[in-house]
This record gives structure tokens, C-alpha cells and sequence, in this order.
């Protein structure tokens, strides 16, 4: 049983249509790269994903059970957690309280919003947390976010997702903007996070990324889904041949939905 | 707290820290830790001008008027910080505050109310003054700026409506007077001062004890005990000072409870972390399920009423509201006050303490000039001057920020 499936999705703004009928799937323990040109629809598809702007049609699977994706939160609840491009985090806070935004812990006290923050138990867990993720560059997370690098601020955006404890985590362009050593340090976290077991989707552009550290490559080309490679069997040009339509994969290279090579 | 205690995190060093302890410590008085210390100086500094040249300036009868003085400033400078650190800006305290203040003198002397019904509905007005201006923010996106200079002309008229064709009220001897008249003698003030060090040694003490159990990096007894001294010290001075001459002033108390527990809101409540979290980054709070309009509705809710508390406190040492109640440089000292201790204009930084040390500042600036009798014209300059230098190691230290972050 995959822990996410999507089928039939599309979406079209107005006369464009970005997305015609894509499936997709996710298992646990598993790193799928989303990979396309510019507008082949990667981010509509992680958007109808996340409930940020539903599909107009799609039916979704979580673990093995049929569920319906309309809003952000429906996406939460379910344990998807999405890592935008922009990592949305408060430059003025520090690590702790960037982690835990919008969830924070509170002590007893007054009641209601007036409730005391629980600053010890945040930070323990914040801890915990960046040391399971072996996240060793942050001399502490009592550091304001604006002034750590871009690779620490995008393994705090990463570690923020996982408070919700979710089961899927997508991660679009973590790499983007991003030195070569600091690009090591996001792709070393996502790897924990795949030895963690959960789904890890991973939206990129840039191919060394993907096939360092993607089990699964699936082609988006003008809103379709236009091919799924095994990483560790499927050369670099033959991705890039599909991503700019050169031409058609080599069938033995192609896998299906279910993992088993697909015959044409 | 040093970076060497906290277990799984090792550190590795920065770019920043390449920097030699001498760059160190001036970033960190310029935008760090140390920026309250940086404004203490320069109190120190403007006390030693002032002392060096009128010997009067450091007695205790002026340094107790100097209190009485920053009192209403200081109550109003309070709602200023929160409003400043939404990134927002509220115009219309200066008018708020008399408009307030007005009506309490109105309902109490030609309305026959009891004097804390009407304080009370002088801070409901203000309440409902700041709703209004943080719905018309949130509702329609208009900017705070805007809304809140129609407020400043709009509420300067209604200050002259209710105050009618006499334009002044005098208040009465009573409750409302007693706020900025009242003094307790130095036995009084000891026992605050022993209270304030014992709650706060005993705060002190239980956060290290906790984080110590939990495993965190805790800075230390010595560091406890240090605070503590230093508190000591501070109130003691303040009470020996207020001792010397009328005793210690309940104006002094009600501006510094109001901060303290502003403080406290501020940093240790989820409403505060709210407050800071939309300040630094609108978009970033709301995507994290934080109501950012309900933030920014009360927030400028609670602004206007602390302009409110401000406004009876003026009234209240000026024993009268008239029709300057809350005008000339009310609004602007009240926002420079912060600005000039430390409360970035671009939200997200800055404490509630800035309140009153800020208008420290600036009240001992405009009193010392007093007593050197300097003119208005002088007055204004040094004051407008001490703004925009104070504004400008704000901007720098912003700059310095963007540069060090993002590499």
C-alpha cells in the first residue's frame, strides 16, 4: 500500500490547461523528485497537493484510505506537511520560536491566548528534533533566523514541518539559492528524513540534486506526467531528454505506478 | 549563555564571528542584548551634560518632577511600542489622549459621575477608539498612517466638542488628582522595593532551576544573583532619590507596573510571541494559523487605551484638561521615546522597557533644557536632532543585520 496516491488530477486556468489527469504516488521511507521544465506543472500539482489551490479534479489516497484535499488544513490533519520556496519564517525570531509558530507549547496559566509560552519544553524539542535531523551547524537555537545562512534557515523551514508530526513532507527548491556545502547539509536532511520513514516529495531543477538523493524521478512535461525513472538505473541525459520532450525513454528504463518496469 | 552548553548542537563558527570582540561588543550595543545598555549611556551622558552645567539638574525635588513629568509620556509611549513592533504606527495617541482625558474631566465635574467610573470610561473610549482604527487597518488595508492621521485631527476636534465654549475643566482635589499627587514615604518604598527583588530573584531562580532539569544551558546563580544585586541597586537609588524629597510618587509605580506588565505580555505570553511573529513577517505569521487581523485589532485596542491611561495621568498633574490636553509635542515625544531606546519603526523589534527608558530621554532632554531656560526654538532642534540620530543607528543597525544574515 503507497502512503499517498493521487489520480486524475487536473487543473486549468481558464484556457490553460496546467495539469490533464496526472497521477501520482508517494511510499513511505521513499524520496520522489518532481522534476519539468517551467511550467509543466510542478507546483500546481504540489499546490492541489497541499490544498493551497485544489485540483479541479483528482481522487486521493492515504494510506490505502480515500481522502478529500480542499484547504491547507485538511492537507495538515492528514500529516502533509509542504516546505514552500520562501521557507516563511520570522527573521526577528529565533530558531525555537520560528519552530514551533502557530503551534506553540503554553504552561498553565491565565487561559486562552493569555496562557504562559513554555519556552523549556519548546527548546528541549527543538533540540531533540535538529539533533534526530544531525542538523550540527546552529551554535544555538536561541539564534535569530534572519541571520543564519541560507542552508540553516532551510533546515529550520524543514525541522518546522515535522512538529505536526506529518507522514508526507514536500519540499519545493530546497536546494535553490543555496551554496555547495550548504546544498550537501539539505540533501543530508533529507535523507534522514527518509531514513525517518516518512514520504518525502522533492521539487527541483537542478538534475545532481535529484539523482543524489531521489529514489524516484517523475517528468511532469506541459501538465503531464510524461515519464517515471529508477534512479539508480536510469542515466542523467535520458531525465533531461524527457523533461525537454527530445525524445521518447527508453522503454526498458520506464517503471510504473506500481514500481514494476511497464511494457508499451 | 555560552554556545559551548547546548548538547546536540555543535557549534561551528560563523562568519560573523570572524569579527574581533571589539566589532562584537559595538554590534551587539548597536541591535543586540546590549542595546538597553546602549541607552542607559546615553542617559548617563545627558544626566552628566546637564548636571555639569546647572547643579540643580541631579537634586532630588528634580529628578522627582523629572518622574512626574514622563509619567503620561511614558503610559502612552507603552501602547506606542506595541504598535510599533506590528511595523505599524499610530498618529492619533497625542489626540486620543486628550480626548480621554476630556471626557473623564467632563463626566466627573459638570456630570456629576464618581471619579473611577469616569477613568474607567475615559480607558472604554480609548478601547474602542483603538478597535476602530485596527479595523479600519485590517477591514479595508488602509495604512495605519493614514487612518490614524484622520484620527489625530478628527479626535482634536472631539476634545474641543466635549470640552464646549469654557475649553478648560479643572479637576477637582479627589481620586483622579491623587494619581500624579499621591507619595509614599521611604518605609513604603522600601517594602517595594523588597517585594519587586523578591519576586523577581524568586522568578530568576525558578527558570534556572527548570532549565537546568531540563537539560538546557542555564547562565548560572552567579548571573541570578548579579540581576538581582542590580535591581537592588536601581530601585534602591530611585527610592533614596524620591526619599530625599516628597517620597516615592504613585505616578511612578502605575507607569512602571503598566511596563512591567506590558513586559511580561509581550514576551512570555503566546500573544506576544503572536505580536512579534506578525511584526517580522505578515505573510510567514499567517501561513503558520495565526490570526494576524485579531493580532492587529487589539494591539492597536490596547495602544489607544494606554494613550488613554496616559491622558488622565497628564490631567490628573495638571490638576485640568483644556483644549491642548494631548496636543504640541505629546505625539511625538511619545514615539520617539521608544525609537530613540531601541523599538525598530520596521516591526518585530524592540521591548516594552524602551517605554520607559525612552522617556527617560527625552523627558530628561526637555527638562534639563528647562532648567538651562533654553528657548523653545533651541528646545525643539536638540530634541528633533537626538530623534534622528537615534533613528539612524536604528537604520544602520538594520542594514548591519541584512548584511550579516543570508550569506
Amino acid at each position: 500500500m503507497e502512503r499517498f496516491v493521487a489520480k486524475g488530477v487536473s487543473k486549468s486556468f481558464g484556457a490553460v490547461e496546467a495539469l490533464v489527469d496526472v497521477d501520482f504516488e508517494v511510499d513511505a521511507g521513499e524520496v520522489v523528485a518532481l522534476v519539468g521544465d517551467n511550467g509543466a506543472g510542478k507546483s500546481t500539482l504540489i499546490k492541489a497537493i497541499s490544498g493551497v489551490q485544489p485540483g479541479d479534479a483528482g481522487e486521493y489516497w492515504f494510506e490505502g484510505e480515500q481522502v478529500e484535499i480542499h484547504t491547507p488544513l485538511d492537507a495538515y490533519r492528514l500529516g502533509i506537511a509542504t516546505v514552500y520556496q520562501d521557507l516563511a519564517l520570522c527573521d526577528n525570531l529565533d530558531v525555537v520560536a520560528n519552530l514551533y509558530l502557530g503551534s506553540e507549547l503554553r504552561a498553565s496559566g491565565i487561559g486562552g491566548t493569555l496562557r504562559v509560552l513554555d519556552e523549556i519544553a519548546m527548546e528541549q524539542h527543538t533540540l531533540e528534533l535538529l539533533g534526530a535531523l544531525s542538523v550540527t551547524t546552529l551554535s544555538s537555537v536561541r539564534t535569530e533566523v534572519g541571520s543564519l545562512s541560507g542552508g540553516q534557515r532551510q533546515a529550520v523551514a524543514i525541522a518546522r514541518s515535522l512538529i505536526g508530526e506529518p507522514r508526507l513532507v514536500i519540499l519545493d527548491e530546497p536546494t535553490a539559492a543555496l551554496g555547495i556545502s550548504q546544498t550537501a547539509q539539505v540533501l543530508a536532511l533529507i535523507e534522514r528524513l527518509r531514513e525517518q520513514g516518512l514520504a518525502v516529495v522533492v521539487i527541483s531543477h537542478n538534475l545532481a540534486n535529484v539523482f543524489h538523493v531521489a529514489d524516484r524521478i517523475v517528468v511532469l512535461r506541459l501538465g503531464r506526467r510524461a515519464a517515471t525513472f529508477d534512479r539508480r538505473t536510469t542515466p542523467q541525459d535520458d531525465v533531461v531528454a524527457a523533461i525537454t520532450g527530445a525524445s521518447m525513454p527508453r522503454p526498458e528504463l520506464l517503471l510504473g505506478p506500481d514500481g514494476t518496469a511497464v511494457s508499451l | 549563555m555560552s554556545v559551548l552548553q547546548q548538547p546536540p548542537v555543535v557549534p561551528v563558527p560563523e562568519p560573523a564571528e570572524d569579527e574581533g570582540a571589539r566589532r562584537r561588543l559595538l554590534r551587539s550595543l548597536a541591535e543586540g542584548e546590549l542595546s538597553a545598555l546602549r541607552v542607559v549611556l546615553m542617559l548617563a551622558l545627558i544626566w552628566m551634560i546637564f548636571q555639569v552645567q546647572e547643579e540643580r539638574f541631579l537634586s532630588s525635588a528634580n529628578l522627582t518632577n523629572l518622574i512626574l513629568q514622563i509619567t503620561s509620556i511614558g503610559l502612552i509611549s507603552v501602547g506606542v511600542v506595541l504598535v510599533l513592533l506590528l511595523g505599524e504606527i499610530d498618529l492619533s495617541v497625542g489626540a486620543v489622549s486628550g480626548l480621554c482625558a476630556g471626557v473623564m474631566a467632563v463626566l466627573t465635574v459638570r456630570h456629576g459621575w464618581a471619579p473611577v467610573p469616569a477613568i474607567g470610561a475615559a480607558l472604554a473610549l480609548g478601547c474602542a477608539i483603538g478597535t476602530f482604527n485596527g479595523f479600519m487597518v485590517v477591514r479595508f488595508g488602509i495604512p495605519s498612517f493614514v487612518v490614524t492621521l484622520a484620527g489625530l485631527l478628527a479626535w482634536q476636534g472631539g476634545l474641543l466638542y466635549v470640552l464646549g465654549s469654557t475649553g478648560t475643566v479643572n479637576l477637582p482635589p479627589g481620586p483622579i488628582t491623587d494619581l500624579a499627587g499621591t507619595f509614599y514615604g521611604a518605609a513604603a518604598g522600601w517594602a517595594i522595593v523588597a517585594v519587586a527583588v523578591a519576586f523577581h530573584t524568586l522568578l530568576a531562580v525558578r527558570r534556572q532551576r527548570r532549565r537546568a532539569a531540563a537539560g538546557l544551558p542555564s547562565a548560572g546563580m552567579a548571573r541570578v544573583v548579579a540581576g538581582s544585586v542590580l535591581l537592588t541597586a536601581t530601585l534602591g537609588a530611585a527610592v533614596m532619590v524620591f526619599g530625599a524629597d516628597r517620597g516615592v510618587p504613585l505616578a511612578a509605580l502605575i507607569l512602571v507596573g503598566f511596563v512591567a506588565l506590558f513586559s511580561w505580555l509581550t514576551e512570555d505570553t503566546l500573544f506576544g510571541r503572536h505580536l512579534f511573529a506578525t511584526g517580522g513577517s505578515v505573510e510567514a505569521a499567517r501561513r503558520a494559523g495565526i490570526k494576524v487581523d485579531n493580532v492587529r485589532i487589539v494591539v492597536f485596542a490596547l495602544c489607544s487605551t494606554m494613550a488613554a491611561a496616559g491622558g488622565v495621568m497628564a490631567a490628573s498633574r495638571l490638576l485640568a484638561v483644556n483644549q491642548s490636553s494631548g496636543g504640541s509635542d505629546t505625539l511625538l515625544l511619545s514615539i520617539a521615546g521608544p525609537v530613540i531606546a531601541g523599538v525598530s519603526l520596521f516591526g518585530g523589534r524592540g521591548r516594552v522597557w524602551a517605554a520607559l527608558l525612552g522617556a527617560l530621554v527625552i523627558g530628561s532632554i526637555s527638562n534639563g533644557m528647562d532648567l538651562l531656560a533654553l528657548t523653545s526654538s533651541v528646545k525643539y532642534m536638540i530634541t528633533g536632532a537626538v530623534l534622528l540620530v537615534a533613528v539612524t543607528i536604528d537604520a544602520l543597525a538594520r542594514r548591519q543585520r541584512n548584511l550579516a544574515g543570508r550569506h
